[in-house]
């Protein structure tokens, strides 16, 4: 943790774990659709699903999927402006496997495509995405971030990383499937990605499936 | 990306260093963000800006939740701030009345999901905050002198951090209500002082008393005792601050006072961390309040 960490950050009670980080997921899920959803599902798993209701968990994720920054005062109303803005949505536990026990799976449908984010609060309002739809990743959320599946080709990631102008922080790389030859790369920036750099990586050859999201503006 | 950066081994952290800092002519709230500056690469500037940004969140908060019903999640609190605040104090000082009704105000609105500076966390928001507007309302503290306090709190409580935990669920209540009473005792001495050495004796004596407090919240909610432990550990840092003034001293150095509440904190049962399985939580009242919300509507999925 850093110094800000620890006096910080401002935030919705009562529980950085349970409402911060949740919120934050729901956020991201958010920021990936590029809007509001038009139908959200939400799958708590563990100490999410046990001790979430009444903890304003319901509340957050909700305030997250519309995009409501963690600070935002209108979380606690956020089922009732759910309602108003006419977002459909559903709450249901289930065990999700060998997961954090504060983990969701946020399902949300947009203009007729289908996402699947998981996510966990790992303390602190800390998070960590480990799944988007059927790539397994573990994104932290504190830089702009791309995630890109890829060709396990020998020159893939050079000539993809080629099109990124701005310096990379952070690169992770693994692959997934050896015989298919498929890998997850992701790339994280301090500065933002330009948009033209985002449509050639989209045509490069090598990438299979991308996703880019910016930064979150509460993120330092 | 998640890289854990502990297992390449980071450089140590103690607050007696800060303090040697110190001793060599430099301020210790430089000290402090320099190191921010070293690990996170943020400028100073931009830390401070930060910093400022907190604060005012806190006096803000401050000034608007000071003594109003709040209607928490469970509703086991709400009402504590407005009482304190409609009370005339018969043995508490003006300072200590101030602070109390505040500290109680902040706990209360997290736990309404009011909005609240997580300084340490959540759940023990309302103790640093109190101080800060005590010594705006009580010394007509300037702005800077607050940011300067307000930097030397979070570089201790920075140092509990990585020497030991600030998570409840880690560490039980001391780590987080605990390392709160040793931040806002720092705090006090600070401004007062403007010597490290003094604060680490106030942080030191605040700490102390509040070892081995377990974290035991009632169904799971940050509200009993959390919400009073608040008010009362806010009281804990004034004294221990007032004693640090007076020149008594810690025996036991600041340093390892920490590492003993980590050892503290690592020999407790997991029914006494954050999982509302153990002490206040498994009276026979709590089991009682927790039997009726489960029955209302409110509390399920």
């Amino acid at each position: 943790m850093s110094l800000l960490d620890v006096v910080g950050p401002v935030m919705v009670g009562p529980s950085s774990s349970h409402t911060l980080g949740v919120l934050r997921i729901a956020r991201f899920v958010h920021k990936f659709m590029k809007g509001v959803p038009e139908k959200v599902k939400f799958v708590l798993h563990g100490s999410l699903a046990d001790t979430g209701f009444g903890h304003g968990t319901d509340k957050a994720l909700l305030a997250g999927i519309m995009g409501m920054r963690a600070d935002d005062e209108r979380i606690r109303d956020s089922i009732e402006i759910a309602k108003n803005v006419g977002l459909r949505y559903s709450f249901e536990i289930e065990d999700l496997g060998e997961v954090h026990p504060n983990t969701v799976l946020i399902i949300a449908w947009k203009n007729g495509k289908k996402v699947e984010v998981q996510g966990s609060s790992i303390g602190g309002g800390k998070i960590e995405i480990n799944r988007i739809n059927d790539c397994e990743c573990q994104v932290n959320w504190e830089y702009h971030t791309l995630i890109l599946v890829i060709k396990d080709l020998p020159g893939a990631i050079g000539n993809i990383l080629e099109n990124v102008s701005v310096n990379i922080s952070n690169l992770y790389l693994k692959r997934i499937d050896a015989i298919e030859r498929i890998a997850v790369a992701i790339v994280e920036t301090d500065e933002e990605v330009k948009e033209e750099c985002l449509e050639a990586i989209e045509k490069n050859s090598y990438v299979l499936e991308f996703y880019h999201v910016g930064r979150d503006e509460d993120a330092l | 990306m998640c890289w854990n950066f502990t297992m390449w081994g980071v450089m140590r952290m103690r607050f007696e260093d800060f303090i040697n800092e110190e001793k060599r002519g430099r301020k210790l709230p430089d000290v402090i963000l320099e190191r921010e500056m070293r690990e996170t690469g943020v400028p100073i500037e931009l830390l401070r800006r930060e910093m400022v940004k907190l604060l005012n969140v806190m006096l803000e908060e401050s000034t608007k939740q000071y003594g109003k019903r709040q209607r928490t999640l469970s509703e086991m609190a709400g009402e504590n701030g407005y009482l304190m605040a409609n009370h005339r104090a018969k043995m508490l000082s003006e300072f200590s009345h101030t602070a109390t009704t505040v500290a109680l105000s902040l706990a209360e609105s997290n736990a309404a999901m009011g909005r609240v500076v997580a300084c340490p966390t959540g759940g023990a928001c309302g103790i640093v905050p109190a101080v800060l507007y005590a010594l705006k309302v009580h010394m007509n503290a300037s702005m800077d002198e607050l940011l300067n306090a307000f930097i030397v709190a979070g570089g201790l409580g920075w140092v509990i951090e990585k020497n030991a935990t600030i998570s409840g669920a880690e560490g039980g209540c001391q780590a987080e209500i605990g390392t709160a009473a040793a931040m806002a005792s720092a705090l006090l001495v600070y401004y007062f002082t403007h010597q490290g050495e003094r604060c680490a004796h106030g942080a030191a004596i605040a700490l102390k008393s509040m070892l081995g407090l377990v974290c035991d919240p009632v169904g799971g909610f940050v509200e009993v005792p959390c919400v009073k432990r608040n008010g009362i550990a806010v009281n804990i840092a004034i004294s221990s601050a007032e004693m640090a003034l007076a020149g008594i001293e810690s025996v036991i150095p600041f340093d390892e006072v920490v590492e003993a509440m980590y050892r503290v904190g690592r020999s407790l049962p997991e029914s006494l961390r954050e999982t509302g399985m153990g002490g206040i939580a498994t009276t026979p009242t709590a089991r009682k309040i927790v039997m009726e919300m489960k029955k209302h509507k409110k509390f399920k999925w």
